[in-house]
């Protein structure tokens, strides 16, 4: 399982692996929304804790076409599949893989985007707990959607559709974390459905992947 | 009666020659008691004190959100039959009742804005159990995008029926985050069994009576449509039989 | 270890292709598949390899004795031959690449991108993965596409010197590897005959 993780961050690390472009991405979605809703600093950072959530999840959607596409082309899936790992361990080690490519810089990057939006200061500890505690949940369940859609030539737009619907719990609660958080008001309650959310996606939304894709390598 | 005996219909050919049976029955049926429901209800039940003639919508409003669930929960349980038992029939139920659903979700969706609008000022608020019927009908148009997408049918059976159970949880846990994220402005559930809360007898039985309706309309729309899949399915079975020689 | 393979019967597509496929592999005896294009020896190698169910029949095996290697090599370009091999290793849980690096003279090679071999070289690479998987049962589907004449005697040697360890080799080829002891099964006789177009039972056809 180590070996896979580490073959996996190396590939994204190289040529062409395509890491960094989902961060790039966050930073283009949250500079452009003071150009769509006007430079009043109220009003930004009003809204800085939905639309640093919103970014982060559309930056980790973008890059989810490729955790198993690759792998899908060139037959290692194939070998995955009749390898001594099982296909749950596969499917949580790209996971992981992809949090650890997508999510966490994301995670790292949103402070600094914090100060563009004019988030205020109460809000930057629970901006980036809510981003910790959520993005691995957005990756699982990213990993589900691209699993579903591995074999399909155009897959990209209908995994978007599939995914997004199943990351709406995610969003309401992070994002509830981070205004209740930004605002000053108590905050355990959505924290603690957060944190319910990510644990048990990990614990088994990697079944269903791993039944996916198995019915999809046949 | 023998419940293993139930399975015999699970059987395509038998599934055509029963539905053959009591499909017009089950359409007429449906035909008359929505029309019965529709009719008590819009002329023959006098206006609510506080909302006009407005209340009238309850009649479609009501009955469409309903269905618009229970289409759901409809496709659950056969997409775990075939995952369990893999009776292609079920698939097919469960594919044939998604567009049926899908409707019911937008009717249910108009008919709240209609009735919205004079009582609340708005045509839509992003009150809980309108977002619910909203990402109901995301989840929804995912499944069948799902469906159209895969060319294998076994193969699409399978993913959807995943998906299908995977999305339910989700749905679930929204319309718990949705409650959460804002009280909203929607009235007290319509009917429930407990008496006390119940809108007045007045309207309760044209309700019931077009609530059966709708049912009916389901099951009959369901049936013509898991026909329509069996056959199309056996077509395409066909006509690869013979591109392959 | 041996593959009992009875009764089976596989679809491509939803379409059965083979019915009534029967046969074993002792271990130290290799197995060639024959038969035209498109009559169903990748379907068959994938259904015994366990990567797509039978409609219906027994493959007895244990799971963990087979590698199987398809038509792709799972090579990734970007990683050098080394890396893409000791991954392999790792995952089967095996020491050392060296032997499987020279059984496929591919020594020369070790520091170069998966990336810029050519396609015969990869072919090699695909197949040095098999003597790292430690697996007794392999499992072939056209190994010898793309490889030159040297290449498939090395390759001829690495499958008689896996043999003689006691291992075994159903393999999918058209070519005669000049192994002593396989045996070839011709899978035209097995061709599945189309069902009655009355017998709408459970499945569609």
């Amino acid at each position: 399982m180590k070996a896979l993780l580490i073959r996996d961050l190396r590939l994204a690390m190289r040529a062409g692996g395509g890491f960094g472009l989902g961060l790039v991405f966050f930073l283009i979605v949250v500079i452009l929304v003071p150009f769509g809703v006007g430079p009043e600093s109220t009003l930004l950072s009003a809204i800085a804790p939905g639309i640093l959530w919103i970014g982060a999840l559309l930056a980790c959607l973008l890059s989810l076409d490729r955790v198993f596409a690759l792998d899908w082309e060139d037959g290692s899936l194939d070998l995955l599949a009749t390898s001594p790992l099982p296909m749950e361990a596969v499917v949580s080690v790209k996971a992981l893989a992809h949090w650890l490519t997508t999510g966490l810089p994301l995670v790292l990057a949103a402070p600094v985007l914090g100060v563009l939006m004019n988030l205020p200061q109460e809000g930057y500890k629970p901006l980036i707990l809510s981003l910790i505690l959520g993005t691995p949940a957005l990756s699982v369940i990213g990993t589900f959607g691209a699993a579903l859609t591995v074999g399909l030539k155009r897959g990209g737009l209908l995994l978007s559709l599939l995914v997004l619907p199943l990351y709406v719990p995610t969003l309401i609660f992070g994002a509830e974390v981070a205004r209740r958080g930004a605002v000053g008001l108590d905050m355990t309650t959505p924290l603690l459905m957060l944190a319910g959310i990510t644990c048990g996606t990990i614990a088994l939304l990697p079944f269903a992947s791993a039944a996916v894709l198995k019915v999809n390598l046949r | 009666m023998n419940l293993n005996a139930l399975w015999e219909y699970a059987n395509p050919k038998k599934f055509i020659d029963t539905t053959d049976r009591v499909l017009p029955a089950i359409s007429v049926l449906a035909v008359l008691c929505l029309g019965v429901g529709l009719i008590w209800g819009f002329f023959f039940t006098p206006d609510d004190q506080r909302q006009g003639a407005t209340v009238k919508i309850i009649y479609l409003h009501v009955p469409a959100a309903l269905m618009a669930i229970n289409a759901w929960l409809m496709m659950l349980v056969t997409s775990l039959i075939w995952i369990v038992r893999r009776h292609h029939v079920s698939a097919l139920a469960a594919r044939a009742a998604a567009p049926v659903g899908v409707v019911m979700t937008l009717i249910a969706l108009a008919t709240g804005a209609i009735w919205g609008q004079p009582l609340w000022g708005t045509w839509w608020a992003w009150d809980p159990r309108l977002t619910s019927f909203l990402i109901l009908f995301l989840f929804y148009l995912g499944y069948m995008a799902l469906w159209e997408a895969i060319e294998n049918d076994d193969t699409a059976a399978d993913l959807t029926s995943i998906l299908c159970l995977v999305g339910s949880v989700f749905a679930f846990l929204s319309r718990y985050a949705v409650n959460f994220w804002n009280q909203g402005l929607h009235q007290g559930a319509s009917l429930s069994l407990d008496k006390e809360e119940n809108v007045s007898d007045v309207f309760y039985f044209p309700l019931l009576v077009s609530i059966a309706g709708f049912v009916l309309l389901f099951i009959a729309l369901v049936l013509l449509r898991t026909r329509t899949e069996i056959r199309a399915r056996r077509l395409r079975a066909l006509l690869l039989r013979e591109r392959m020689g | 270890m041996s593959l009992l393979v009875e009764d089976l019967t596989i679809a491509r597509g939803g379409v059965r292709v083979l019915e009534g496929v029967s046969f074993t592999l002792p271990a130290g005896e290799a197995l060639v598949l024959r038969g035209p294009n498109g009559i169903g020896k990748t379907t068959l190698l994938r259904t015994v390899a366990g990567l797509q169910p039978a409609l219906s029949g027994r493959v007895e095996v244990d799971a963990d004795s087979v590698a199987y290697a398809g038509h792709a090599d799972g090579i990734k370009p970007t990683l050098s031959v080394v890396e893409n091999l000791s991954f392999w290793a790792k995952v089967f849980g095996t020491e050392g690449i060296a032997p499987a690096l020279e059984a496929f003279d591919l020594v020369a090679l070790s520091d170069r991108p998966a990336g810029l071999l050519s396609a015969g070289q990869k072919r090699r690479l695909g197949l040095a993965r098999l003597v790292l998987t430690g697996r007794s049962i392999w499992i072939l589907d056209e190994p010898t596409v793309s490889l030159d004449r040297d290449a498939v005697a090395m390759f001829a040697k690495v499958v008689a010197g896996h043999l003689r360890s006691d291992g075994s080799a159903l393999l999918a080829s058209h070519i005669d590897l000049g192994l002593n002891d396989a045996s070839v099964l011709d899978l035209s006789s097995y061709k599945a005959k189309p069902l009655n177009l009355n017998d709408f039972d459970e499945a569609f056809l």
